[in-house]
């Protein structure tokens, strides 16, 4: 019989590569993967190092904070106290995934199977990723923001630019649409509307804050303008580049970047386990069918299972090397197991999953992939095997004890409880404080109150008055932040003191 | 089908600039933290970059997060032998459990300091920030560096490693457009004729003829020809180095102790490697001298044990042959540094003036530094009234502790002072 193994070599050249994606390709066609088009791009340590420094996207303005990811990456990488990922994969279309060249040849591909199949069809299937990210216009989404922003330190000096985005890097996490999403444009369009836009909204500040009422309509007014915000807002810096009473018209464009930033990360943090899971279940069946067919030999195999099971690999608690759940262990297991309850369904598996047991794993694994977030994801898939097969288990910290406490192990008492816990840790309800815009003082001293509602009482953390600094800075009043309990009580409070000019 | 692109080849440098907007935020902490490595770091490094601390706080990026307290309920992993039910101490550090839900990372918690990376000459940047020669007189030089080399623009000939591919291709294409614009022009009506068809075969079989003949014409127009070459043209530019010398004089008699000795090696090398900045060529000559002077390498001049009386005017004397001899003052910068204890025989203080007075005239800057405990010693006393006499030209301070020496420095050449 004729050998079909494409190569025996650890080293790997452009052809190889081409080759093993043109198999891998067909093999996930398929599988029935729908993936944006790939481009490949081979990067040096030293590369990847700088991919770091910008999160993870391939261009964006200049900011001291990237500098900052850059030197300490380095320093670990080059101390040796960390390495670097294989790959990394941008969220765009074309999907972009980089290489590091010193990978060996099984490296790569395991790299094209898990970035450029994996993460690039999770990314276009995937509800969140559709709903809040614009794959194809990312990048020159980007170009913008980096020309608009040298062009603002041009016109107003690196250090007022610097400040205005320390201030909205600090709001990002609450910076999010969580329920509509505006539709992306384009660089081209998104040129055309940002002179617009600054008319626009600068108009409809000086509305908002127009000095001298009405004298006949003043009675009238007066009802509506006490209470503003209407409605509660919880997107903060939706709200100042709307309402801040201060900012210029660059200003306000400013924060808006930063707005859109933080709106195409947000499905990443919230998708990391199915994400990275979806891509470790699609590079394990992948390599499996090449050396089904013969395409790979045994010795390539093996450093696969290498990599792969040091991917996979999860610490238990008590173990130094323990921080947290590891996403892709977990994410890998639910996956595999949605699978196995599909083809071959044991008793307790007809009993929690009857719709899914017995049905078609394919179409039910791309159901999962398509419709769910981690939080719900795992709320709707973590089977007892799985939980067995982690051991996993929940303690109470409660501060008013002096202990804390077992409350739920891998038996059949626990495990939905279990469930539960777990996919509520990935809610950002859970790791994000909730904090909202309740009131605008618009007749008094134009002060603006916040309330953080406390969840499991949970207080605020020590960085909360250095971030009410930056929020003072954007609103350029007062800022207070009232800490609730969830039966309304106010139980801390905090007011923000004026920024001092060039510091934090 | 697989798109791939090879960035290995382009440039690394993407985080240059945000590298630098991070120095800039927290210079005051570097430029603190590289002084205070002059006197912590051992001598050979004193010239290297290395590694800068600043604390974290400077840099932290906030966000809004939980802090520790309240009812947190973790998964954990890899259960062994809890049950249901089982009460275990908090574990320290851990109170209240922030962890995993906390938003914000590890800022903090495990270090304080924020450490990078500086190259050599960030190093040496803030080192001499705020620093200049005194007196910089730019003086002609016999000695040249070899010249350097640079672009001139274009010229018609030149070697084949020189030639400028775009440029000549372009003139090429330009060529070959003009020399066969009218053969296209006949070319064409030629064909058009042709295929109108209704011509005799003679007739045809001439038209034919000709448009073959034209077609090799036009083929045989050379694609490149000698007139289309074009060379980079670059021109020798005399690179005039001006050079200084630096003369630095050390009392090695017995009543200066290693220690002593170290603090004046500091102060030297800080001298030097400023010099060399400055001048790019710098030479050294060191003078060591307790009643005799000797002009020594530089192992002997900080390490050889040397005991005996001080006679300083000796090693002016020898720092004076030496500057007619070799280093003519109309051709070098020369800076002479004297470290010194202080003490001197009676009987040599006039001399020493007198010496001072004829080597000042010469010098760019003379500097005097006493190390030890500052007391009115005799050298210090007896050239107190020359700092008058020489102004800006000649100047004396003490250093009692390694921690002085960058601080004395700074203020021997500050920029104010040397304007």
């Amino acid at each position: 019989m004729k050998d079909k193994i494409i190569t025996y070599s650890s080293e790997w050249t452009m052809p190889l590569l081409q080759r093993f994606d043109s198999e891998i390709s067909r093999i996930a066609e398929g599988f029935g993967l729908d993936c944006y088009s790939n481009q490949l791009e081979v990067i040096s340590a030293e590369q990847m190092i700088d991919a770091y420094a910008s999160v993870g996207l391939p261009i964006s303005y200049f900011h001291w904070s990237y500098g900052k990811h850059f030197e300490t990456t380095r320093a670990s990488y080059e101390s040796g106290r960390m390495g670097l990922a294989y790959e990394m994969v941008i969220n765009s279309s074309p999907c972009i995934a980089y290489l590091m060249e010193e990978n060996t040849m099984a490296m790569q591909v395991l790299v094209i199977a898990h970035a450029c199949y994996g993460h690039n069809s999770f990314f276009k299937g995937n509800y969140m990723f559709r709903e809040w990210t614009d794959a194809s216009a990312i990048v020159d989404y980007m170009v913008f923001a980096k020309d608009y922003i040298l062009q603002c330190e041009d016109q107003h000096g690196v250090d007022e630019v610097e400040q205005v985005l320390d201030s909205c890097h600090a709001l990002m996490t609450h910076g999010v649409n969580r329920y509509v999403r505006p539709p992306a444009l384009s660089k081209a369009e998104e040129k055309l509307l940002q002179k617009d836009r600054e008319v626009a909204l600068q108009k409809q500040v000086n509305h908002l804050w127009a000095t001298i009422p009405q004298a006949d309509k003043e009675g009238a007014l007066e009802q509506d303008e006490l209470e503003f915000p209407a409605e509660p807002e919880e997107n903060l810096l939706y709200f100042i580049e709307k309402n801040s009473p201060i900012l210029e018209p660059w200003q306000r464009e400013v924060v808006r970047i930063v707005r859109k930033i933080a709106q195409y990360f947000y499905p990443q943090k919230q998708t990391k386990v199915m994400n990275e899971g979806w891509a470790c279940f699609w590079h394990y069946t992948i390599f499996t069918e090449l050396h089904a067919q013969g395409l790979v030999g045994e010795g390539f195999m093996l450093e696969f299972f290498d990599i792969h099971s040091r991917v996979l690999r999860q610490a238990d608690f008590n173990n130094p090397a323990y921080s947290g759940i590891n996403p892709y262990t977990l994410g890998y297991a639910m996956m595999t197991d949605i699978r196995r309850i599909c083809e071959t369904p044991t008793e307790e598996d007809n009993q929690w999953f009857p719709d899914l047991a017995g049905s078609d794993w394919q179409q039910s694994l791309d159901f999962a992939m398509r419709n769910f977030k981690d939080e719900s994801f795992i709320l709707q898939y973590l089977s007892p095997k799985v939980i067995r097969d982690l051991k996993l288990f929940t303690v109470v910290d409660d501060e008013r004890l002096d202990h804390v406490l077992v409350s739920a192990i891998h038996d059949e008492q626990g495990y939905q409880q279990i469930r539960a816990d777990l996919a509520s840790e990935y809610s950002l309800n859970r790791t994000e404080p909730n904090v909202q815009v309740i009131n605008v003082a618009l007749r008094g001293d134009r002060s603006l109150t916040l309330q953080h509602t406390q969840v499991d009482d949970r207080p605020m953390s020590d960085k909360t008055d250095e971030m009410l600094k930056h929020l003072h800075r954007l609103w350029g009043f007062k800022v207070v932040l009232q800490t609730t309990s969830l039966d309304g009580e106010v139980s801390k409070t905090y007011v923000s003191v004026e920024p001092e000019l060039n510091s934090p | 089908m697989l798109h791939i692109i090879d960035r290995r080849f382009n440039s690394t440098n993407k985080s240059s600039v945000n590298r630098q907007r991070l120095m800039k935020r927290v210079q005051a902490r570097i430029k603190e933290a590289v002084e205070e490595a002059v006197s912590r770091r051992a001598m050979d490094d004193l010239g290297r970059g290395g590694e800068v601390s600043v604390p974290k706080a400077d840099i932290s990026e906030p966000v809004f997060g939980h802090g520790p307290g309240g009812q947190v309920t973790h998964v954990l992993p890899g259960n062994k032998q809890f049950q249901v039910g089982d009460k275990m101490m908090r574990p320290s550090g851990g109170a209240g459990g922030g962890g995993s839900g906390d938003g914000s990372s590890d800022d903090g918690q495990y270090e304080n300091e924020f450490t990078f990376q500086i190259t050599r000459a960030e190093y040496l940047d803030y080192l001499f920030d705020g620093l200049a020669l005194p007196y910089l007189v730019k003086k002609n030089l016999s000695k040249q560096e070899s010249p350097k080399y640079r672009n001139a623009g274009f010229t018609a000939q030149g070697s084949p490693e020189k030639l400028n591919v775009l440029r000549t291709m372009s003139r090429a294409r330009g060529r070959r457009i003009a020399l066969t614009a009218n053969l296209k022009k006949r070319i064409l009506a030629l064909q058009l004729q042709v295929e109108q068809g209704d011509l005799g075969i003679e007739e045809r079989l001439k038209l034919e003829a000709e448009l073959q003949r034209l077609l090799k014409r036009k083929s045989s127009l050379p694609f490149l020809e000698e007139v289309d070459l074009r060379f980079h043209n670059l021109t020798k530019v005399p690179n005039p180095a001006t050079s200084a010398v630096m003369f630095c004089i050390m009392d090695v008699s017995g009543s200066m102790t290693q220690a002593m000795k170290d603090m004046a090696k500091r102060y030297f090398l800080l001298l030097y490697l400023f010099l060399e900045r400055q001048y790019g060529k710098t030479e050294i000559v060191f003078i060591s001298h307790h009643t005799q002077a000797r002009e020594v390498d530089d192992k002997t001049f900080f390490y050889s044990p040397e005991s005996g009386g001080t006679i300083v005017s000796s090693a002016l004397q020898l720092a004076l042959d030496i500057i007619q001899q070799r280093y003519p003052s109309h051709n070098w910068n020369i800076y002479v540094a004297q470290a010194s204890d202080g003490d001197n025989w009676a009987d040599d203080s006039d001399r020493c003036r007198h010496l001072i007075n004829k080597l000042v005239p010469l010098c760019q800057y003379f500097t005097y530094v006493e190390i030890g405990v500052h007391t009115e010693k005799p050298l210090w006393l007896n050239y107190a009234p020359l700092a008058v006499t020489h102004g800006g030209h000649f100047a004396m301070r003490s250093i009692t502790s390694v921690k002085d020496i960058y601080p004395v420095f700074h203020d021997l050449f500050s920029r104010e002072k040397s304007q």
